[in-house]
Parts: C-alpha cells; structure tokens; sequence
C-alpha cells in the first residue's frame, strides 16, 4: 500500500513558521494527486498545543522528547528518521530555512535515499513526483523525478501562498514515541539575539534594498537618499551586511528578516533564492539591476535593466519634484 | 589543531549558462569553473582557525576543470597540504562527491583523524544533497550548517560554534571534536592572495593526486534528472524602457498610483 | 599623505622603512607621476619605488580593502576590473552604428589594432566613447580592428597597485594575443594601456608601433577637420591626463583636436600640462574611493572639478576612459551638474560631425 505524504510542520522555540503552511499547502496538493493522506509531522517538547492550525492535513504525527527541545538538527533527524522507518511514507517534505537546513541530507544519507534540495515545485505525473528543483542561484532549474521510497523534498519558501495551508482545526493526533541516544556529542548552549537595530525593517512601509550591484559604500547614499524621499528605510542583501555596510538588523533574506512592505525596491539585488524568500510577499516590488538575466526580474513587479547609480538619484529627484508639485498645489 | 576543508568547483555565473544539446545538463563549451564561494570561506576560516590554534590545513578537492587553479590558490594562502582526487563526477552530484570524499578520507593514510572537517554550508549546484551533513553521517561525526564563528578548546576536545538561524538570531553549540562543519561565512573576508605567490606554488609545489576510489557508490544515483531549463517564470517584471529620468518619472507614475508618493 | 617621496627616501636612508610600511599613506598614492617628472635625478619611482613600498604597506594590512581586492581578483580571472563576462567584451560592437571588425572573426591583417580596453568596452558610459571613436575611424577610411573578446586589460593599474604577478600574468596572455595576428600600428583609447604598452611590456620585447587616440587623430586632422561641421557654442577646458601628458609628454594634439572643432573656445585650468592634477585613478585608486572617504580623505577628482569649473569652462574635455566616470561623479558630488559636462574628446569631435 502507498505511503502517505508527510510534511514537516517546522516549529522553532515553540512557534510555527509561516512556511509550514506553504508546504502543507502543496502537500495537499500532491497527496491528493496520488489519492493517499496528507500527514503534518511535528518534532519538538511539550508541542502539543501546535496542532491547532494544521487542519490542511488529514493528521498530525507528534513526536514529543526532551532531546527534541533543544534546536540540534541530529536529534531531530535521528527521530524524524525513527518514524519514517516505522510508518514508511512515500514523500517526506521538509520546509528549506535555517531551522531545518540539514535535516533532508541527514535523512537521505540515515535512510539511504534520495533527497532533492531547492524545491520550488512539486507535481504528480502518472503516480510519480516531478520536482522542480533551483540551481545556480536561480538561474536554471532541474526537474527531476526521485526513484526510491520516500522521497525526501527540501522545499524552499514561496512554493504556495500560506494562506493555501492554513485551516484553524486541529486534525487527529497521532503520537508517535522515539528512542533517543542519551548523549549527544552537540550540546545546545543558547540563542543569541542580534543587536537592537535603530528600525525593525519588518515594519516599514518603504523598503530601498541594496546588494552587490551597489559596488562599494558610499553608494549606499544614494539608497538612503531614495529612502528619505519616500519616508522609508534602507536594507540590504546579505553581502552588504557581510561587508559591514550595513548593520545584521537590515538584511533580509533566510538569515535575515522577511519583509512584506507596501514597496520594496531591489537595487543592485541579483535576486538568488535566500533573498527573495525574505521579500517575495511584498506588495510592490522594484526591482534595477545591469544585469537583464537576473534572476530578480522573475520576482519584481517592475524592472529595470540599467545602472543603480544612475535610476537611483534620478527616482530620488523625480520623487522630490513630484512632492513639490503636491505641496505648491495644495 | 588539524583541519580538513573540502573544495568543490561549480559553475562561473559570471558567464551565460547554456543547456547542452541532450537538455539535461550544462553545456561545457563555455563554462567555467570556479570555487564554490562558501568553500572559500571555509578554507579562510580554517587558514584563522591555524592562525590561532597552530596546526595543519590540509584541502581536498575532486577533480574538475579550473581545479589546479583553486587548490594552488590554497597553497599561497597558506594550506599545507592540497590533494586532488581522480575521476570526478560531474557538476550534478553532490552526493555522489560526497561519498567519494567520504571513502578517500577514510582511506589516504594519515589524513583521519582530523579536528575538524571544514567545507561551505551550501553550493550553488547542490541538487541531491548538502556536503557537510552528507560527509558527516558517512563518517560518523557530528556536524552543524550554516556556521558563522568557530572557536576551539583542544584541551577539552570541543568546539564553541555559532549557527544563523532566521531573524539574525544565533545560537551557540558545543560540539564534540572530531566533527564537520559547513560554513556560511568566515570571521574575516576571504583573504587576497597576490598573483605572484600563486605562481610560486605552481612552480614550487605540488598538488597530491588521489586515483578514485574502487568501491561502489552506496546510494547514489537515486534521482533522475528528468530535464534542466531556464527557470519556469509565471510571471516577469514589466520592464520599464528609457533614460533614467524617463524611467524615473514613470515610476513616479507608478508609485503615485498607489499612493507611495 | 604621511609619507611622500621624499621622506621615503629619507626613511629608507635612515633604516627606518618599517614605519612606512606600518602606515597607510602609500595606499593614497595614485601613480600620478608627478614625483617622477619633478625628481631632479629622473629616478622612476613612480614605476619602482612606490610600488614596491605600496605592495609591502598591502601585505601587512590585516584586511585588503574589499573593493581593491574584488578588482584584482576580477581581472585576473576575466580579464577585467568589472567581473564582467570576457565573452561580453565585444558586445558594445553591435550597437556601435559603424562596422567594427573582430580579429577573431575575420583575421585578415589591418593597418590598425585599436586596443579598446575595459571601461570603454564595458561600461555604458565608456561604450559611447567607444562608439564615438569607431565612427571617427570609419569617417577616416581607417583600416582597423579590435581584439573583441579576446582582449584583457593590459595590466597597469595591477602593476602601479603593486600586484606585480598579476600584471605577468595579463602581459604575457596580451603579448601572446598579440602575436596572432598582423597589423602596423596598435591604436589604443586608453593612456593606462599606453603607458604599459609604451614602459612595461618593453620587458617581453613588445616592439609594435604605439600611439594613443589623440596623436594618432592629430595625425589626420587635414582630413577630419572638414568633416566637423557642428558649430560648438560651448567653452571647454580640457584635463591633462597623467600618463598621457606628464609620463608621455602628449599635450598639444588633444588641444588640436579640440580646437578644430568649430566655434570652440579652449580656455587652460590653472594646473595644465606637465602641473596637472591626477583625476585619482591611478595606482589602485578607481577603486580605493570607499577607504579614502572612510579616513576623510578629499577626492581628487572632485579637487580638479572645483578647478574645472573656475574656468567658466561648460564642457570638461578629457582623453581617459577613468576620468568620465570618476568627473561625472565628481560634478555630482558636488552639484555641478548644470553648470559642468564631461566628454571624451572622441564624444565631443564624433558631435561635431553630425548636422
């Protein structure tokens, strides 16, 4: 008989991420196709009362442990890998962010099967799972078909909106006790929040992101003089923060904040995957880059295909001019 | 203190990548190869970690185009030792260097044990897997991703390591050694290394070469590549046309529609 | 600067070196040439000395400055500072208006291999000089062609920042490319180039006829000057550039040039020919900015801007592919842009033949 179709249900310090839902969204998706249950899976301690928004699937498989407390991704592979092995499902979905970023390879190699990383789809054709996969930061994709059973999925964020996976019921819970060695050689010490930043990016209506394409520093002005103009704040892309132009509390992205604001405008972005999970959402995005394959223009709403340096300060102007126009008409 | 780093080539961005004629892999016409970046920070990190632990850092690439290139690099910037291993797989197989790397180390005399296994978190050809975990299993040490600060306490056989989670939070481990870590991000910027001392180590010394090994790759193999494309775009940005003032003013239209400006 | 020249010299003298190397200030130096022309002894130390002590000062900072170190390591791997693709060098070509001819495409020989160089092949501002100059060459009847996609950078700024390697590396990958085709005269829009070709490559016996644009128009001008037929109302001033005027002594055919045009009025900033002002570029500079403004540091370019204005001059002439970009950003800097424009001298001579 088929396996069902498990999805990850990815809890980090006692929270469902929002991505949870994307992959049950898609989950449901595929389980249906294939005409077998969708399973949300939840890893954790004392996690019970997670279950009540994950009414997308058919049930819930709990698998509570004090081991499973602490964020060591091991345990939580060794585990996930315990009750895969006593309820063999046929797909296994693991959401893609920094939570979980080892746990599909540590399950392929445990279990010795496949595992396919950079999801962004998931189809069924003639009873067999077609993945899309991301490659090369974006710039082709590999569909490919995983032979063995299960087939372990990483799945990036933005596969389906959240909203697609969302059901507030909790469905049947099913526990599921696992045997967890009693030493561990990784011990958990302690999180480390970043630093107060000046702003929460999260918040801000107006966001001008800068990345690699602004070249150097002081271009970063012009970001900013953009920002100023339309009452927003500047962030940036991971390199930026990396070269210390910016403080960790402005990058965006899967080690970063995600962003949602009303405009989001990418300048110098090229717009690989661990960027654009962070701001896909947003209302309107803007997107300049030189480069007119770049991977960022897949997302934006807007692009254009020319030198930040030069839209950046003429944007700024025209903003001003425009404001100016308001006020003398008003 | 001793420190193994596993460099990988991937495909150059910088040029256009084209699909070969059978459609499911790259065409080589034009690629070139280049370090993973993130294994660049790996090696940086552990050219640091010998800085201030005192040791060896020994490098371990499969072979690829550009290859010889990379692990000279490695020896300018102070790697003590760079072997190259035999018969590569192609750019696809993570998994497969993975278990390739995984039965050399165990099987080059003198090589294990080492302190600790240092290679990127990720790589942007990484389609069936992820090397750290990977190699980590095969060899039964623990391992911990996406690594941003290393520090060691040798006397106690551990390391203190940090590990980005979402948010710019970070979470602090201590991890038994030996161990594997897959870095995101070097305490430093990868180091220059002028031109100059990179043709010193072509001329001076040598890159160990490693045949392939024999034994049959367990679990490998396991995903069909179907067919690779251009990414499937449900939508693409509309491309505003002009000088910057024109396009400047568009967009102004564009923003007052909706009352940002 | 803490340490100009002279008290280097000194310092050497007195064993005390280490203190130089232990400062910054030789980062500051941009291979203007300056020293050089005044050393009353003619001691190339713009060539010599100062690279040998910026490479130590280098060696010993505990991070390289990351911009510096992405240019270096972008042309050794591509062949230019940029990063860009070397399969993208000839791009520009398509749009140029005029046929360009590609060495590699059709390696018939040529009177003239135009060396284009990064900036006037990849950058957008830099392809309309390269376009302007294409135009000009096909006006003349010029038989030329370009190396396209096979061209690097000739490798001075590497040599003048110090990376000696990497400047041996793109000379003898230049030399070879070179020495495949067959041609009488290499053409280069590029003072940088020029002086490599001119001084350096002299080391692996590079013994092609040389000149830079400028001479090489002058040349023609009884025929180029009959096709300039748009009256320019406009002042210009025109900047020396370092490698060109003060290590070459090339001064009066970009006046010439200029002043053929008609209706133009030439006027001289206070520091003209062999007094010059280095635009900043040089030796590393084009991407040294980030660090100088972060030690407060005035930018050259913006020094020479502030003279250029005082002409009254409307147009700012320069011969250089560094100094476009680095004036532009200058006037804007300073807010300049309505009073101050900057043209290549190709730009402004191509103009004047349109009706």
């Amino acid at each position: 008989m088929a396996g069902n179709v498990w999805v990850l249900a990815e809890q980090w310090r006692g929270q469902l991420s929002d991505i949870t839902y994307e992959v049950l969204a898609l989950g449901k998706e595929v389980s249906t196709a294939l005409g077998v249950d969708l399973q949300a899976v939840l890893l954790g301690h004392e996690i019970k009362g997670l279950t009540q928004s994950l009414g997308k699937a058919n049930s819930v498989l709990c698998i509570d442990h004090a081991a499973l407390a602490d964020p060591v991704p091991e345990v939580f592979a060794h585990a996930l890998a315990s009750a895969i092995r006593d309820k063999n499902p046929q797909a296994v979905l693991i959401p893609l962010t920094n939570v979980s970023w080892e746990l599909g390879a540590l399950l392929a190699a445990e279990l010795e099967v496949g595992y396919v990383n950079a999801c962004r789809d998931v189809r069924v054709g003639d009873g067999k799972l077609q993945v899309r996969s991301v490659l090369y930061g974006g710039k082709m994709e590999a569909i490919v078909r995983p032979e063995q059973s299960p087939a372990i999925l990483g799945i990036l964020p933005g596969a389906r909106p959240a909203d697609q996976g969302r059901v507030e019921t909790a469905p049947r819970v099913e526990e599921f006790a696992v045997d967890l060695p009693g030493t561990f050689s990784i011990h958990w010490k302690r999180y480390i929040e970043p630093e107060a930043g000046d702003i929460d990016i999260s918040k801000q209506e107006v966001l001008v992101s800068v990345g690699r394409g602004i070249q150097n520093r002081d271009n970063l002005a012009l970001a900013e003089d953009l920002a100023g103009a339309l009452g927003g704040a500047v962030c940036g892309s991971r390199p930026v923060i990396d070269q210390g132009w910016l403080p960790l509390s402005r990058q965006v992205g899967k080690s970063g904040v995600v962003v949602k604001p009303k405009l989001y405008v990418a300048a110098g972005i090229s717009g690989a995957p661990e960027h654009v999970e962070g701001m896909k959402n947003s209302d309107l995005i803007i997107a300049v880059n030189s480069d007119p394959q770049a991977p960022i223009f897949n997302v934006a709403h807007y692009g254009i295909n020319a030198d930040v340096m030069d839209v950046l300060p003429a944007l700024t102007e025209a903003v001003h001019h425009r404001k100016e126009v308001k006020a003398h008409a008003a | 203190m001793k420190i193994i780093v596993l460099l990988k080539m991937v495909p150059d961005v910088v040029e256009e990548l084209e699909l070969a004629a059978d459609g499911k892999a790259l065409n080589t016409e034009f690629l070139r190869m280049i370090a993973n970046e993130l294994d660049v920070h790996a090696l940086e990190e552990a050219l640091l970690l010998k800085e201030k632990y005192s040791g060896s850092v020994t490098v371990v690439a499969l072979d690829a185009p550009e290859v010889d290139d990379a692990l000279y690099t490695a020896l300018a910037k102070g790697a003590d030792q760079v072997l190259k291993i035999q018969d590569g797989e192609g750019t696809l197989a993570t998994r497969a260097g993975a278990h390739r790397l995984a039965q050399i180390l165990s099987s080059v005399p003198g090589l294990l044990p080492a302190d600790l296994i240092l290679t990127g978190a990720q790589a942007i050809d990484d389609l069936d897997g992820l090397t750290a975990p990977l190699i980590a299993h095969l060899l039964h040490l623990p391992q911990l991703g996406i690594v941003t600060k290393v520090s060691v306490n040798g006397a106690a056989g551990v390391a203190a390591v940090l590990r980005e989670f979402p948010g710019g939070v970070r979470g602090e481990y201590e991890v038994k050694l030996p161990a594997v870590l897959g870095i995101q991000a070097a305490e430093k910027p990868p180091r220059y290394v002028p031109v100059a001392k990179v043709r010193a180590a072509m001329k001076s010394q040598t890159i160990q070469s490693i045949p392939a090994p024999t034994a049959a790759d367990g679990g490998v193999g396991l995903l069909q590549v179907d067919k690779m494309a251009k990414p499937e775009v449900s939508q693409h940005a509309q491309m505003l046309q002009g000088s910057p003032d024109e396009i400047a003013d568009q967009l102004c239209e564009i923003l007052a529609a909706r009352g940002l400006v | 600067m803490q340490y100009p020249p002279r008290r280097i010299i000194g310092m050497l003298r007195a064993g005390e070196l280490e203190k130089v190397f232990a400062s910054d200030s030789l980062l500051n130096c941009v291979a203007c040439y300056a020293c050089t022309a005044k050393c009353p002894r003619g001691i190339d130390l713009t060539g010599v000395l100062l690279p040998l002590v910026k490479e130590q000062v280098l060696l010993r900072l505990p991070e390289m400055p990351a911009e510096l170190q992405k240019a270096l390591e972008n042309k050794l791997r591509y062949g230019n500072p940029m990063g860009e693709s070397p399969r993208k060098r000839a791009t520009w070509v398509k749009t140029a208006g005029v046929p360009v001819r590609i060495f590699s495409e059709d390696p018939r020989p040529a009177d003239v291999l135009w060396f284009v160089e990064c900036y006037s092949s990849y950058y957008p501002r830099g392809q309309q000089c390269a376009r302007s100059l294409a135009k000009l060459l096909h006006a003349l009847g010029i038989d030329f062609a370009i190396l396209g996609n096979e061209e690097k950078c000739a490798g001075e700024c590497g040599r003048l920042s110090w990376e000696r390697g990497l400047y041996t590396t793109l000379m003898e990958y230049n030399m070879l490319v070179l020495s495949k085709y067959r041609f009488k005269l290499i053409v280069t829009s590029c003072p940088h180039a020029y002086d490599a070709f001119r001084y350096r490559y002299t080391a692996l016996n590079f013994n092609y006829a040389l000149m830079h644009f400028a001479p090489f128009l002058a040349q023609h001008l009884e025929r180029l000057k009959p096709m300039l037929k748009r009256k320019a109302n406009y002042r210009v001033t025109y900047h020396d550039s370092c490698c060109l005027g003060r290590h070459s002594s090339v001064y009066e055919e970009p006046r010439l040039l200029l002043q053929a045009i008609p209706g133009i009025k030439l006027v001289e900033m206070t520091h003209n020919r062999v007094n010059t002002i280095c635009c900043g570029g040089g030796g590393g500079g084009m991407w040294l900015d980030t660090y100088y403004k972060a030690k407060g540091y005035e930018r050259l370019s913006e020094r020479r801007v502030k003279e250029a204005v005082a002409t009254g001059a409307d147009v700012l002439a320069v011969a250089c592919p560094y100094e476009i970009s680095r004036f532009e950003d200058a006037v804007k800097v300073l807010g300049y842009e309505k009073k101050m424009i900057v043209r290549d001298i190709v730009e402004l001579l191509a103009e004047a033949m349109e009706v």
